[in-house]
């Protein structure tokens, strides 16, 4: 049973992986205000949303198996607290750090209408900083550290993620190069949404 | 008889064109990218048929730049 | 009610008449005290009077106080002096000859409000005016309700009404979107009454010579006295007074005269229209429209014939699309290909389909942005392509009518 407990676990860890992936991918082509990967505009906003949903789920999933699962040692607050677990502390902290990061990005999103754009937009640059914290823990944690399969899969989503931020630096992502940048206004508490 | 009208918050929209994607019949993107009505009015009005799109579009609006009003 | 028909419009001093040492007994020895007024008495008398807004919008006065006094909360009343138009002078010029009336004007309307607060928003050049002013009414013990004194920054879109409450709040002076209306959510949440210095003065006077006095200068539809700044080729520029309807050549010569013959006249200011300049033609909103034009905040610029009116407009819609509070996307990216646009035209860079093109972006512009910036340099652009409609076809063969 707890085999497969750790092997649900791991499994969910790396689709959740590759759904993230999906979602910078998306998330930058949101940005571009192009249609991308051949979806259009809506069709990119709603898949980049909806992957990271799914993601939600799996990350959750793979979290329960692991609290269920005595070979992991995790305990509900290693939830919250990095770095303060039993089994490989680290590696294992920088999961929890990651999946704090996921909650928050995916919980101001989902309460964006009521937080508006700002703090929603400030929150939401951690996915820059949560998408590597989300690999690095994949690679140094997962008993699988070694086989080939994991390095194959790091190895693609992380090309695809280098791949989608050279696109968003490079001076063609702009859909109206020419456009003139706005002032962005100073909005008084009252006014958020 | 009241209608459902779309206004454009101005000092939020980044012409991102979600908008003028999901109501074709009612937006165009101009020189900039920047959505404009097609019947001229800052205000575009909303005929039933296209409430759901327009629901849609100001829920998905990235800049939170639209919203429905009652006028 | 009407009194007996109304003199002809013409040039004459009511706000501006009387001693203006500055002092507050001079004032008071002149004016008499200020009348206490309820809301609805006021917003009678206002509506008998037929005053309308002196900002620029022309707004019926007692509309807009009788929205607040409908909110039945406690309001904020705000004096906007703010003047952000370069080529305008008169809240300057009133706030400097007539503080009193202006603030008699506040007081007035703050008290019948029941306000909460009461502001006055003026460029640094009035500050210290208007603070003296409000030390001798403090010492007098004339104001019941406090007013803060606020100072407006020297750009166009700064006494725009949403920019106006910003600023009042500390925050930037640019305008911002329309939720709900300022006469019922504006400072704070309170209903607002944003109005223009001249007309508060206008208001302190109304409510001591009564409406009929009042409507016995200007014209029936549009009844009282408005402050014109007469700039541009005359020979003594500067603040002139005259009932609405008055005739252009009549303010023309109340500033000097033309120092040259004129080719047009720019009348409401640089959201305002270029008109013929007929010496006849009565400075009104009916005389105006047919041009693209209405007397506005009062400003009238007269073009003489050796100066290129193309050149002059596209200067002025250089400026303006400087002055772009840059929040919006349509307006800080077409104003300023407008003005190159036109800028082109006038230098005779000439393209085919130049002045199509002009109209396309005038269009494009207009209704697209928070506040109403575009929309006013779209009008004037418009109104200077047919104004020099002949020029432009000059241009368009490499010539200027205007070069001797």
């Amino acid at each position: 049973m707890t085999d497969a407990l750790w092997y649900f676990a791991r499994g969910a860890g790396v689709v959740t992986l590759v759904l993230l992936t999906i979602v910078v991918a998306l998330g930058i082509g949101a940005r571009s205000g192009r249609p991308a990967f051949g979806l259009p505009r809506f069709g990119v906003n709603m898949v980049h949303r909806n992957a990271a949903l799914l993601a939600v789920v799996m990350v959750v999933g793979h979290v329960v198996s692991l609290l269920f699962d005595p070979y992991a040692q995790l305990r509900v607050f290693d939830l919250v607290l990095p770095f303060v677990g039993n089994y490989r502390p680290f590696w294992q902290g920088l999961g929890t750090l990651g999946f704090d990061l996921l909650i928050a990005i995916v919980v101001t999103s989902l309460l964006r209408q009521r937080i508006g754009v700002r703090v929603w937009r400030l929150v939401h640059w951690l996915a820059y900083l949560c998408w590597p914290i989300a690999l690095l823990h994949g690679l140094g944690n997962g008993t699988d550290n070694g086989t080939w399969w994991l390095w194959t899969v790091s190895g693609i989503c992380l090309a695809t993620v280098l791949a989608a931020v050279g696109w968003r630096v490079s001076p063609s992502f702009a859909r109206f190069p020419a456009r003139v940048a706005r002032r962005v206004p100073q909005r008084s508490l009252q006014e958020v949404r | 008889m009241s209608e459902h009208r779309l206004h454009i918050d101005w000092t939020a929209c980044d012409g991102r064109g979600l908008c003028a994607e999901l109501l074709p019949e009612l937006l165009v993107e101009d020189d900039w990218g920047y959505p404009v009505s097609r019947d001229g009015t800052a205000e575009p009005a909303i005929p039933r048929r296209l409430e759901g799109p327009a629901q849609r579009a100001v829920d998905r609006c990235p800049a939170l730049a639209l919203r429905l009003v009652r006028r | 009610m009407t009194t007996a028909a109304a003199a002809p419009a013409r040039v004459e001093r009511r706000l501006l008449a009387g001693p203006a040492d500055g002092r507050l007994e001079t004032y008071l020895a002149t004016h008499g005290r200020l009348p206490v007024l309820d809301a609805p008495r006021l917003i009678e008398v206002l509506r008998e009077a037929g005053l309308t807004g002196h900002g620029g919008a022309g707004f019926p006065a007692w509309r807009k106080l009788s929205a607040v006094h409908a909110a039945r909360r406690p309001a904020v009343v705000i004096a906007n002096g703010a003047e952000g138009e370069p080529a305008s002078g008169k809240d300057k010029a009133l706030l400097g000859a007539q503080p009193q009336l202006v603030l008699d004007g506040l007081q007035l309307v703050a008290r019948a409000l029941g306000a909460s607060g009461a502001h006055i928003y003026v460029t640094a050049a009035s500050v210290a005016g208007v603070r003296s002013a409000l030390a001798e009414r403090h010492r007098a013990g004339l104001d019941q309700v406090a007013v803060n004194v606020h100072v407006a920054p020297d750009t166009f879109v700064s006494g725009e009404e949403s920019a106006v409450l910003a600023a009042i709040s500390g925050r930037p002076a640019v305008p911002a979107d329309k939720r709900v209306r300022i006469v019922e959510s504006g400072l704070g949440g309170a209903p607002t009454l944003v109005q223009n210095v001249e007309t508060l003065a206008h208001i302190a006077q109304i409510v001591r010579y009564g409406p009929g006095w009042f409507r016995s200068a200007g014209t029936s539809d549009e009844p009282g006295t408005f402050l014109a700044t007469i700039g541009g080729a005359v020979l003594s520029p500067g603040v002139v007074e005259a009932g609405y309807g008055v005739p252009l050549g009549d303010l023309i010569d109340a500033a000097g005269g033309a120092t040259e013959p004129l080719q047009a006249v720019l009348v409401g200011g640089y959201h305002g229209g270029w008109v013929p300049p007929n010496p006849d033609l009565p400075v009104s909103r009916a005389a105006m429209t047919p041009y693209g034009a209405s007397p506005g905040a009062g400003i009238v610029l007269a073009l003489p014939v050796g100066a290129c009116g193309l050149a002059e407009t596209a200067r002025i819609a250089g400026y303006l699309a400087g002055q772009a509070a840059g929040q919006c996307g349509p307006c800080i990216n077409g104003l300023p290909r407008l003005a190159d646009t036109l800028t082109d035209l006038a230098r005779r860079r000439a393209r085919p389909g130049l002045p199509a093109e002009v109209e396309r972006l005038a269009a494009l512009v207009t209704g697209r942005g928070a506040c109403r910036h575009p929309d006013g340099t779209a009008r004037l652009i418009r109104s200077s392509l047919r104004a020099f409609e002949s020029d432009v076809a000059a241009h368009l063969s490499g010539r200027c009518l205007a070069v001797r």
